[in-house]
């Protein structure tokens, strides 16, 4: 059972590294809910 | 044929007070924690004009140091300071003053008023610029006096100009409920048209150029223009072109977030190669909202506030004459509707697609221009080295395509890379700070080609999730001008003449047996 099963997730993903949709995926494959997810730009 | 990049300018703008009064990390926290600690250091953060001159970065953004020097020099950068000078090979670092007198002369509407003492020696500076022209002379007005001043500000809404924390000016609203017309946003859009003005009569000086023989402008800058009606109708390009005396030119404005600046540098490359025109200049000014917009971790951390610049440059997009780098649009990479968002499909979109289709590999391509932020900037804010990441992205791209050796990876960034030394003004450093050294560097056979990669987060304007990012190829002129094809045409227009005068008279010849 994934670390991430279950569990409530927030996902802030950077525009430069890895974008937030991106992320949602793979936490999402990992069992995860995604209540928030969004990229941000920091430059 | 391919167009070609005659010239570019790459301007700064000091504008210490309005890091204090207009960046929106600074006008946020005014509201949200007014008498917060950092509100009460920032001030002590500023930077002056002879600092700001000498910081290598800025030196390298208006062309005294190539970034070659800059990436000798190690880092952090502001502690170190350079030989400080006002002009270089690009453009200019303008002072605060002066740039006060610049927006006055870009209003048209009599919305900015400048106190009276002031306007009068600030003139007299002004005049010297040896890029202004004199039409930008005959604009400026007397100042009036500082009570008119002070009314407007405190009865007016009109947002005030401050040189060293003192009332010298205003910019007033031009309409009583319209909220795209209020004074905070013709301030930011007065800001914008100024430097967008200063980087283009800089591009007519180093083009030798006359003015009057550009044919058409796009502006790539982030604001927008327009009533309530219209709230981004534009056009900040002719409104530019207006100022800068350049009687021969309509335009348009390419929005695009960041990535506008290389949309704007693709489409005046297509409008060229088409034969539409025969002289485009791409132009961009500065963003008052992202001045100081990391200055909170500047603060903590005991730095300057660096992000202290309004930004500006313009690039001139002609014809083929033979010589001047030129515009590959059969390289062009887009990131689609479908491409997704994980690194790898957005570097590849940008990168190894648009390559694929004309048969070169990534390592072909000398030199990658992506984002160039600054990373004394961005690293002490936690936004670590921009440029740097986007090198390792696309290295590891080439690694995985069996381009180069995963041992091959750590040297990538230095051999195909660059370090950033633009400031985080959003569009500004999003791939065109290296158009000016990319095309000297073609020129010197220091390198064959460079890709310029432009990304834009379109998400923050709440419409997409997605992001967005174009590509394109300056590479070596092939030696063959637009004058060069044109004698072609004439010589087999000539024969084809000539073989149906020799048509005509064989058959006048059948004719007479």
């Amino acid at each position: 059972m994934s670390l991430l099963e279950g569990k409530k997730a927030i996902v802030i993903g950077d525009r430069d590294g890895v974008p937030g949709p991106a992320i949602e995926e793979c936490i999402k494959a990992a069992g995860a809910d995604v209540i928030f997810s969004s990229t941000e730009c920091f430059v | 044929m391919n167009s070609v990049i005659t010239a570019s300018s790459y301007v700064l703008v000091h504008t210490p007070d309005m890091v204090l009064h207009n960046g929106t990390t600074i006008t946020t926290e005014k509201i949200v924690n007014p008498e917060s600690e950092y509100l009460k250091e920032l001030p002590k953060h500023i930077r002056s004009y002879e600092d700001v001159i000498a910081y290598a970065p800025n030196q390298t953004y208006i062309g005294n140091m190539t970034p070659e020097e800059l990436a000798a020099m190690p880092q952090p950068w502001y502690d170190t300071k350079v030989e400080a000078k006002r002009e270089g090979k690009f453009g200019e670092i303008l002072p605060q003053d002066e740039f006060y007198m610049l927006m006055q002369i870009c209003d048209v509407f009599d919305l900015l008023v400048l106190e009276k003492g002031f306007a009068a020696a600030t003139k007299e500076k002004f005049v010297k610029n040896p890029a202004v022209i004199p039409s930008m002379v005959e604009k400026i007005k007397e100042g009036v006096d500082l009570a008119e001043i002070e009314a407007l500000v405190n009865d007016e809404h009109a947002e005030g100009l401050y040189m060293d924390g003192k009332l010298v000016g205003a910019v007033k609203r031009a309409h009583d409920v319209d909220t795209n017309l209020t004074a905070h946003v013709m301030h930011e859009n007065l800001v914008s048209k100024a430097s967008s003005v200063l980087a283009l009569i800089h591009l007519i000086k180093n083009s030798g150029i006359d003015a009057s023989e550009i044919d058409y402008v796009i502006d790539c800058s982030e604001e927008a223009c327009g009533d309530m009606n219209q709230r981004g109708g534009g056009n900040f390009a002719k409104a530019a072109a207006e100022i800068a005396g350049l009687t021969g030119a309509s335009g348009e404005d390419v929005r695009g977030f960041c990535a506008a600046p290389t949309h704007a540098m693709i489409t005046a490359a297509a409008l060229v190669k088409a034969g539409v025109y025969k002289h485009v200049a791409v132009t961009a000014g500065g963003c008052t909202a992202k001045l100081g917009m990391n200055s909170k971790d500047h603060v903590k951390k005991g730095l300057p506030a660096l992000e202290d610049c309004l930004g500006g440059f313009s690039v001139l997009v002609s014809e083929n004459d033979g010589v001047n780098p030129e515009i590959n649009l059969d390289i062009c990479g887009r990131h689609t509707v479908g491409t997704g968002s994980s690194p790898q499909a957005v570097i590849n979109s940008l990168v190894a697609a648009p390559l694929d289709k004309v048969g070169m590999k990534i390592v072909d391509i000398d030199k990658f221009s992506p984002e160039m932020q600054n990373p004394d900037i961005t690293k002490p804010a936690g936004a670590g080295d921009v440029p740097l990441a986007n090198y390792k992205m696309i290295g590891a791209l080439a690694v995985t395509r069996h381009e180069i050796e995963r041992a091959d990876l750590a040297a990538f960034p230095e051999k195909h890379g660059l370090v950033g030394w633009a400031p985080t003004q959003g569009h500004i450093p999003s791939g065109v700070p290296y158009i000016g050294f990319c095309r000297q560097d073609i020129l010197d056979g220091k390198i064959k080609n460079a890709m310029i990669v432009g990304k834009g987060s379109l998400f923050l304007g709440r419409m997409t999730n997605l992001f967005d990012g174009v590509s394109f190829v300056i590479q070596g002129n092939s030696g063959a001008s637009a004058a060069s094809a044109m004698d072609e045409a004439e010589v087999k227009n000539m024969i084809a003449k000539a073989m149906k005068q020799f048509a005509l008279s064989l058959m006048e010849g059948e004719e007479e047996q």
